[in-house]
C-alpha cells in the first residue's frame, strides 16, 4: 500500500491501486493494480466474465469498488456527487451497445452533454459536433435519429459523441463486439486514426487483436478478475508467458 | 456450383391480393362460419343504427316552450330540454352577469393552446410551462374573483361543464408531475424516499374515490382546527389529484423499468447529474412509451370527476342528473339527460385518445426493434 501510494504521480492519466470489487459474495476483481501513463494506449482482452469490462467501468465509477484505490490524475474517485460529474467529463465512454439516445437526432446526441453539462452555447456545440460528425465520417446523419443508422453507424456516433466533451481518457467497452462483422472494421479505422493521432489515454477492451497490434502500447490480459500478463504487443502475441494467455490466443486465433 | 451476374428485377405484387372485393372476401366473407355472422352483424346494425338514429336526430324535438310540444305520437328525443337550460349545464349556479369571466378563461385557455399544434412554433416548451403553471393562477382569480374589482363567486356556485372541466384540467396538470416524482423516487436508492413514495402510492391506490372524496369533505374538517373554512372544491381536488398521481407513478414506473440500462450509464458517462439525466434521456423516452396508459389514467380521471356529486359539487352530469330533472315543468326526460352527459363525456374522451394517438406517431423516432 505504501509503495503503491509513493508512487502516485501527476503524470499518470489513471492509477488502480489494489483495486478489489465484489458482486454480492463474487470476488470479480482481486487486487487489480495498473498504471496508465498520459497518452497510453492500452488493450485489454480476456475470456469472457473474466472482469475486464468490469475494470474500466469502475474507472468512470459506473460500477462501485469495495477495496482499494482508483486514481485519476491523481485524484482518488470516491464517489462523491459533484466530483463524479467533474471527472466524467474527462472521462469519454463507448459502450458494446452503443447507447446513443433514440429519441434525439444523432446532432443532439452529440450537443446534449457539451451543452447541459459544460455549458457550451448550442451553435458552438453544433459546430464542434459537426467537425466530430466528419471525423467518423457521417456527416451526412447528423439530422436522423439512432434508429435509422446501422450498426456500424452507430458506433461511430457514440465515438464522435464522446469526443465532443473533449476528453482526455477514452474507455471503449467491447465496442465492435455488437456489430455486424462487415462493420467491425468502419469502427476500428476510427479507434485507429483517434490514437494515432496521440494525446488520448485510451484503454480498450477488445477481442480485436490486430488493432491491439496495430495501436496498443501494451496488452493486459485479464482472467478470472486477476490481472495474468501484461506486456508490449509484440511480447504478448509472439511470446505469451502464462499458460492462460497461450491457450487464450491460440483459440481466438485459430478461429 | 451456381454463378448469377443478373440482379432480378422488381414485379408488382399479384393482382388478387388487392382490392376491396378481395378485402371483403378475406375480412368478412372467408368461410362459412364468418359469413353467417358477418350477416348476422348486419341484421343487428339494422335493427340498432336506424332506430337510434331516428330517435336522436330525425324525430327529436330541437325548439320547445314546454314539454307538451315535446310529447306525443312518433317524437324522438326532447333536445329542447337541454338547450333551454344550456346555460346551468355550462356553468351550474354561477351567476349569469358574470359568466364571461369562465368564457374569457375558456377562450384564453384556447388561444394559447392553439400554437402547440403548430409544427413551427418557437418556444413551446415555454408556452406549455405558462399554460401548466401560470395560466391556471390566472384563470382562478378570473373565475374565482374577489381582487381586481372582480365580484367574488364562491366556488360551491361553480358547476356544469365548467367544474368538470376545471376539476379535470387541474387534476391532471398537477397530478402528473406529482406521478412522476413518486415514480422516481419509488425507484429511488435513497431508503427514505422509496418507502415514503411506496407507501404513499399504495395508500391511495388502495382506497376507493368516494372514500377520499368522503374524507375529505367530512372527515378532513374535524382534524383542522375550529373555524378554519378549507375550500370544498380544493378539498376534492387535492384528494382526486393525490389519488391520480399514485395511479400515474406506477404507470410511468413501468416506462422507466422499460429503459434499457445502458441508457442510464450513458447518461451519467456523460457527467450529466441525476436530474438533467432524468429530464433529458429517461423521462422523455419513458414517458412516450406510457402514453397509452397516461392517457388511459387521464380519462379515468375525467370521468371520475363526475364523483365530486357525492359531495355535493354540481358537475355537468349532477346537473343534469339533479338539477334539471328536479324541474317539475320537465319532468320525464331522464334519457335525453343521461345520453347528452354519455355524449359530452364521450366528445372530450375521444378527442384525448385521438391526441394521444398522433402524439405517439410524432414521438415515434423509429427506435423500436
Amino acid at each position: 500500500m505504501t509503495d503503491a501510494q509513493a508512487n502516485t504521480n501527476e503524470e499518470f492519466a489513471i492509477q488502480l491501486i489494489n483495486m478489489n470489487k465484489w458482486y454480492g459474495d463474487f470476488h470479480v476483481l482481486k487486487d487489480i493494480n495498473l498504471n496508465v501513463k498520459e497518452g497510453e494506449r492500452i488493450v485489454i482482452c480476456g475470456p469472457s466474465g473474466s472482469g475486464k469490462s468490469t475494470v474500466i467501468r469502475c474507472i468512470n465509477h459506473l460500477e462501485e469498488h469495495q477495496k482499494g484505490q482508483i486514481l485519476v490524475h491523481g485524484e482518488e474517485i470516491t464517489g462523491d456527487v459533484k466530483q463524479l460529474e467533474r471527472l466524467r467529463t474527462d472521462v469519454g465512454m463507448c459502450f458494446q451497445h452503443f447507447n446513443l439516445f433514440p429519441h434525439l437526432s444523432i446532432l443532439d446526441n452529440l450537443t446534449l452533454a457539451p451543452i447541459w453539462v459544460k455549458k457550451v452555447p448550442k451553435a458552438e456545440a453544433e459546430a464542434t459536433a459537426m467537425k466530430y460528425l466528419e471525423r467518423v465520417k457521417i456527416p451526412d446523419q447528423a439530422l436522423k435519429f439512432p434508429g435509422q443508422l446501422s450498426g456500424g453507424q452507430q458506433q461511430r456516433v457514440a465515438i464522435a459523441r464522446s469526443l465532443c466533451m473533449d476528453p482526455k481518457i477514452m474507455l471503449f467497452d467491447e465496442p465492435t463486439s455488437a456489430l455486424d462483422p462487415e462493420m467491425i472494421s468502419e469502427v476500428l479505422d476510427v479507434m485507429i486514426e483517434l490514437a494515432n493521432e496521440g494525446g488520448m489515454t485510451m484503454l480498450c477492451v477488445t477481442h480485436e487483436m490486430g488493432f491491439a497490434k496495430k495501436v496498443a502500447d501494451r496488452v493486459i490480459f485479464m482472467d478470472a478478475g486477476q490481472i495474468i500478463e501484461e506486456n508490449i504487443p509484440e511480447e504478448f502475441f509472439n511470446n505469451p508467458q502464462s499458460e492462460r494467455t497461450q491457450l487464450f490466443l491460440s483459440q481466438i486465433i485459430d478461429h | 456450383m451456381f454463378v448469377t451476374d443478373k440482379i432480378l428485377p422488381e414485379l408488382p405484387a399479384p393482382q388478387n391480393t388487392k382490392g376491396i372485393v378481395h378485402w371483403l372476401k378475406v375480412n368478412l366473407f372467408s368461410g362459412p362460419v364468418n359469413t353467417i355472422l358477418t350477416l348476422f352483424g348486419l341484421f343487428l346494425l339494422y335493427k340498432i343504427v336506424p332506430p337510434a338514429v331516428q330517435w336522436v336526430i330525425t324525430d327529436a324535438t330541437w325548439v320547445a316552450e314546454t314539454r307538451d310540444t315535446c310529447r306525443g305520437e312518433g317524437k324522438g328525443a326532447c333536445w329542447a330540454y337541454i338547450i333551454n337550460r344550456f346555460d346551468q349545464v355550462m356553468y351550474g349556479f354561477y351567476p349569469a352577469d358574470e359568466r364571461w369571466r369562465p368564457n374569457v378563461a375558456g377562450i384564453f385557455l384556447v388561444l394559447l393552446a392553439i400554437p402547440l399544434f403548430i409544427e413551427k412554433t418557437p418556444k413551446k416548451a415555454w408556452l406549455a410551462g405558462f399554460i401548466l403553471v401560470i395560466y391556471p393562477i390566472i384563470a382562478y382569480f378570473l373565475i374565482r374573483g374577489g381582487s381586481f374589482g372582480l365580484v367574488p363567486v364562491d366556488t360551491n356556485k361553480w358547476g356544469g361543464l365548467m367544474l368538470t372541466l376545471i376539476i379535470s384540467f387541474a387534476g391532471i396538470v398537477t397530478a402528473l408531475p406529482l406521478g412522476v416524482i413518486l415514480a422516481l423516487g419509488r425507484r429511488s436508492t435513497m431508503p427514505i424516499v422509496k418507502s415514503f413514495s411506496i407507501i404513499f402510492i399504495e395508500f391511495w391506490r388502495g382506497v376507493p374515490l368516494i372514500t377520499v372524496l368522503f374524507m375529505a369533505s367530512v372527515m378532513l374538517p374535524l382534524f383542522l382546527p375550529e373555524g378554519t373554512d378549507f375550500d370544498k372544491l380544493a378539498r376534492a381536488m387535492i384528494g382526486i389529484t393525490l389519488f391520480q398521481a399514485a395511479y400515474i407513478a406506477e404507470v410511468v414506473r413501468g416506462g422507466l423499468q422499460a429503459i434499457p440500462k445502458g441508457q442510464y450509464e450513458a447518461a451519467s458517462a456523460m457527467g450529466l447529474s441525476y436530474w438533467k439525466s432524468m429530464a433529458l434521456v429517461i423521462l422523455p423516452q419513458a414517458l412516450t412509451l406510457v402514453i397509452p396508459g397516461l392517457v388511459n389514467t387521464f380519462i379515468a380521471l375525467f370521468k371520475d370527476t363526475t364523483l365530486v356529486l357525492i359531495i355535493g359539487l354540481f358537475d355537468v352530469l349532477a346537473v343534469v342528473e339533479k338539477v334539471l330533472s328536479a324541474d317539475a315543468a320537465w319532468l320525464g326526460f331522464h334519457t335525453e339527460g343521461l345520453v347528452f352527459s354519455a355524449f359530452v363525456f364521450w366528445i372530450f374522451c375521444f378527442a384525448m385518445s385521438r391526441y394521444s394517438m398522433s402524439l405517439e406517431r410524432k414521438l415515434d423516432t423509429g427506435h423500436k426493434r
